[in-house]
């Protein structure tokens, strides 16, 4: 697409759209949202950024390489998120039982071990939004 | 003839079918009132103890990353196989082409 002014509109607003994705996903337990909604903002905001300046700069943001780390490992920082119960002689993913410090209640840091296992999920579902669209797009 | 006969055991069946369902439905209770079988001790142990239980504000977020932890887990496993799934044929696909 040939649009200026789209284009320079989408440079001052996109940042902002993935600034906002990761400020939802890192406050999913202390205000609503979460990982699942920050990750499809932060996904939308590189979908959009390749429809209007086109696919090969896209790419060029998010190499194959990075999007092919995140796909993969998303799922088992989970994992390991979960094995710490385990290593403190508790169930798999526990999170009170395992007696991690849950902090005041509203604070960033607070919930132990949720926000982590929120950061993984929401990079996972923005990594499968862009995998999808890029591999659509490429396509034809 | 036959097919007419076929018709008409569909046309009882169908009819069957529907005038259960009706009966169920008739018999749900009122949507929304407080004392419905849904809003049993579960709910009531989620909304008492979420805080205290995970340190959470967002109630969501305490269900779905630690009540319902594993569900999360094999949520993400789905969307993984699915992006692996449009992967494959779309890339195997390809090559097949180019090959040709």
């Amino acid at each position: 697409m040939k649009d200026f002014i789209l284009k320079r509109m989408a440079s001052i607003i996109l940042p902002f759209i993935c600034i906002y994705g990761f400020y939802v996903i890192f406050h999913g337990h202390v205000s609503p949202g979460g990982s699942f909604a920050g990750g499809i903002i932060v996904g939308l905001s590189f979908i959009a950024f390749s429809t209007i300046y086109g696919i090969e700069k896209g790419r060029k943001k998010l190499p194959e390489k990075v999007l092919v780390w995140t796909e993969s490992y998303g799922t088992l920082w989970y994992g390991i998120m979960g094995m710490v119960g385990i290593v403190k002689g508790a169930p798999f993913l526990a999170n009170k039982l395992a007696g991690v410090d849950l902090g005041i209640p509203g604070a960033l840091n607070s919930g132990g071990l949720i926000s982590f296992i929120g950061f993984g999920v929401g990079i996972r579902v923005a990594s499968t939004m862009v995998t999808l669209f890029f591999t659509m797009m490429e396509e034809e | 003839m036959r097919i007419k006969i076929r018709n008409l055991l569909i046309l009882i069946l169908a009819v069957m079918a529907v005038y259960g369902i009706i009966l169920t439905v008739a018999e749900l209770p009122p949507y929304g009132m407080p004392d419905n079988p849904v809003h049993n001790e579960v709910s009531e142990r989620y909304i008492n103890n979420a805080l205290e239980d995970t340190g959470v504000l967002n109630m969501v977020t305490s269900i779905v990353l630690d009540y319902r932890a594993y569900d999360t887990m094999f949520e993400t496993i789905v969307l993984f196989t699915a992006a692996l799934a449009v992967v494959i044929t779309i890339k195997t696909s390809k090559r097949k082409e180019n090959g040709k």
